[in-house]
């Protein structure tokens, strides 16, 4: 990364439930914060130079909510920050500061407390062009169902494959503590299930849910005086396509490829299927972890779902694919989606996913999507 | 990497105005545009895009940065939005200064817009929304009750008088007559801003910034760059920024010691130890009269409790030894909120090279100070320009 890497010497995650009426987000934001501190060693009024949080106002119901951030992160009176878009922006945000070279520690928070929503898809019908798109008064989720059909019509991939995705994601998150979505099903179960935005069925879709996360990054210089066996992120990229959908290219989504081009140029990565232990990334729906696995280069243009079939994804499998669950499997974090997946392929690295560890991982991707209707997204690099 | 120097090459501003007939996005693709063309460069001389605008409440749009992404020039290139409140349009300066400095881009193009006049009947409504959901809320507070309270004790404390406050923004109106984006540039007197009806006591009405929609943007680029695109680049020599604790009824309101650490910090990073002395000129945060004084105190421009003085004195005149808000300021020139701390920076940065037409100030300035202010009197972003 222009001659440097950054070191995440620290992760915490809170609320392991579906939903967390036993604590506030600021309570929420406030445990995982703690986690990440006591595990990288850091005194956040003494240690840290700047805080980030990445969060959206109308998620979390106020607006300006940058004020609400400092007090439970240990950041009042200090550099602090919000980005309002996913964590890894958030963590693109910390590299950078880190990289100027005036900043040495910096965290980065995320967090959902998506039960606090009372109207989750009237929230999205919002984020739609005001003039173009939410006057068709159409329930958002038909924009996945269209560009579904969209992305299998051109790569070759096939509805089963999807399905497929579906249940490896859901077995996966059985092992995994955050897997509160997680199901022990065959690919029937998911054929089998209601569509609602043909041909996207109702299962395909990663349902919202809250927790919190936190990671503390450093710089080279100090990392090993904390950490001395930190994760380095080694490339990080993001872009986002155009925002109107009718513009925007639907089968191989340019956000994805140009964010992990990005990183992988900063990481010196020419040969992205071989280079990874393991790869966290979006699933939104079922067919958004084919899709973007083939953007990102690491599956062929229609190659992602013969792969998946044959096994090539799975824990043991040649490069597993979304270990922890994803986002079908633990449920959609909104804004957090993109530090839950960093965290997830942190705690491969670390050897720490108990249950579900990755033989040998060196090294690994997560790649987040904002969801619709966006066209938004992020990657990362990382590796010990 | 690290330690390299950024500079500031091309600057443009839209009009600022009650109500806007283009859209959010067309106000950042204006503003974009000026700036581009002002340093002769196209989007495709830009590798990022740092973007800003204040409230999504206004626009009535959920993840309103995404919604101004092609607008602002962000269409399939690493684009952020970063936000703090009222302070982001000096902040997202700072978001472009680290997108460039950390080695990561050559060019960053910096976009801040804001649509106010969306949001009906008017956008105060949207500010209820910024309060503590359980303490606060359930009184129906807006800004000008809070800002009230600050303004009383800041008064109170120093025993500032109103008269002396009202030449703020006697000064600042006049000043924006000279601003060709100006919305409401006027001549008034200190008994005008007396006369003025009273909203929140002892807030009156002409002693507020208005509410307005428009838009700003810059031009950054790495040191090694910068002559390529001008002969006179202004240098972002010092950055800061800090937020105070949420609990704002739990501090001292006469004076913002965020925006002091934001200061120091900035002042550390340029290496001025005698601020006083070394900024020449600067266009403090003024959405209300007071809180220029207010600010100039906090930036360490002057003691406490001495800023009326120095206004009484026509030091911060145009023509003054430290001239403050020669654009003429948010009280004169319109509050778009994201937009206005963009203009502050677009300002310093006419200044500095001598492009500042009837608004140019007497002295020869050598180093600019741009500041804004936001959330529950909570946040300071502070930059420090050379030239």
């Amino acid at each position: 990364m222009t001659g440097n890497k950054v070191a995440v010497i620290g992760y915490g995650i809170s609320s392991y439930g579906a939903l967390s009426p036993e604590v506030s987000y600021k309570e929420m934001m406030y445990e995982a914060c703690v986690q990440a501190y006591q595990m990288a060693g850091i005194d956040p009024r003494k240690d840290v130079d700047s805080f980030v949080s990445s969060s959206e106002d109308f998620s979390e119901g106020t607006s300006i909510f940058d004020e609400y951030i400092p007090d439970q992160m240990g950041a009042m009176l200090r550099p602090t920050q919000t980005i309002a878009g996913d964590g890894l922006h958030g963590v693109a945000s910390g590299v950078m500061q880190i990289l100027t070279g005036r900043f040495e520690v910096v965290v980065v928070e995320a967090h959902s407390k998506a039960s606090n929503l009372t109207d989750h898809i009237g929230l999205i019908h919002f984020a739609c062009d005001p003039v173009f798109t939410r006057p068709l008064l159409a329930h958002p989720y038909f924009l996945a169902g269209l560009e579904m059909r969209s992305f299998l019509l051109a790569s070759g991939n096939t509805i089963e494959q999807c399905a497929q995705v579906v249940v490896k994601n859901k077995n996966n998150a059985l092992l995994n503590l955050l897997g509160v979505h997680s199901a022990k099903i065959a690919l029937e179960d998911v054929l089998s299930s209601e569509p609602n935005f043909e041909p996207l069925k109702n299962i395909e879709s990663a349902k919202p849910r809250d927790a919190g996360f936190c990671i503390v990054l450093a710089s080279e210089k100090v990392a090993k005086n904390f950490n001395p066996e930190p994760v380095w992120i080694t490339g990080i990229g993001w872009c986002s396509d155009s925002f109107q959908p009718e513009q925007r290219e639907w089968a191989i989504p340019a956000y994805a490829k140009l964010s992990a081009e990005m990183a992988y140029r900063q990481a010196g990565i020419k040969q992205p299927n071989q280079a990874f232990s393991l790869v966290e990334i979006d699933d939104s729906f079922s067919y958004k972890e084919l899709q973007h696995l083939e953007a990102i280069g690491i599956a062929g243009i229609g190659k992602a779902g013969t792969m998946l079939e044959q096994g090539a994804f799975e824990i043991n499998g040649v490069l597993p694919v979304n270990p922890s669950g994803g986002s079908l499997g633990c449920g959609n974090f909104s804004e957090a989606n993109g530090l839950f997946r960093l965290i997830e392929v942190a705690k491969q690295l670390k050897k720490d996913a108990v249950g579900y560890q990755v033989n040998n991982a060196k090294s690994g991707l997560a790649m987040s999507w904002r969801g619709l209707p966006t066209a938004s997204g992020a990657v990362c690099v990382l590796e010990v | 990497m690290g330690l390299r120097r950024v500079a500031i090459v091309g600057a443009g501003l839209t009009k600022f105005m009650r109500r806007a007939e283009e859209t959010g996005r067309e106000l950042s693709f204006y503003a974009g545009k000026m700036a581009l063309e002002s340093a002769g460069m196209t989007l495709k001389d830009i590798q990022c895009v740092a973007e800003s605008t204040a409230p999504d409440a206004f626009d009535g749009v959920h993840m309103n940065g995404e919604y101004l992404s092609d607008g602002s020039g962000g269409w399939r290139k690493p684009y952020l939005r970063s936000y703090v409140g009222g302070g982001s349009g000096v902040f997202v300066v700072i978001h472009g200064w680290y997108q460039v400095a950390s080695g990561m881009f050559d060019t960053c193009l910096v976009v801040a817009s804001e649509k106010m006049s969306s949001c009906h009947p008017h956008p105060q409504g949207a500010f209820l929304n910024i309060f503590d959901n359980f303490i606060e809320r359930p009184l129906g507070c807006n800004l000008l009750w809070i800002f009230a309270l600050e303004m009383n004790r800041y008064m109170t404390v120093h025993n500032i008088s109103h008269e002396q406050i009202a030449l703020v923004s006697v000064k600042n109106k006049r000043n924006a007559l000279d601003n060709p984006v100006a919305q409401i540039p006027e001549k008034i007197t200190v008994q005008d801003v007396l006369n003025s009806e009273v909203l929140a006591w002892p807030v009156h009405r002409l002693d507020i910034s208005p509410t307005s929609d428009g838009a700003g943007a810059l031009v950054l680029v790495s040191e090694e760059l910068a002559y390529k695109y001008t002969d006179k680049p202004v240098w972002i020599d010092g950055v800061g920024w800090n937020l105070d604790t949420t609990y704002w009824t739990n501090k001292d309101l006469y004076y913002p010691r965020y925006v002091e650490k934001a200061a120091k910090m900035a002042y550390k990073m340029a290496g001025i130890t005698e601020p006083r002395k070394e900024i020449h000129i600067a266009e403090p945060y003024d959405p209300f009269d007071y809180k220029e004084l207010h600010h100039m105190e906090g930036l360490l421009l002057c003691e406490k409790g001495e800023a009326p003085k120095l206004t009484e004195k026509g030091v911060t005149q145009r023509d003054g030894a430290l001239p403050t808000c020669p654009s003429g300021g948010l009280l004169g020139v319109g509050n778009p909120i994201a937009a206005s701390g963009v203009m502050k920076v677009c300002e310093m940065f006419w200044q500095l090279r001598g492009e500042a037409g009837a608004r140019q100030v007497t002295r020869d300035c050598k180093t600019a100070l741009a500041q804004a202010w936001g959330d529950l009197m909570q946040v300071g972003t502070v930059v420090v320009l050379r030239k």
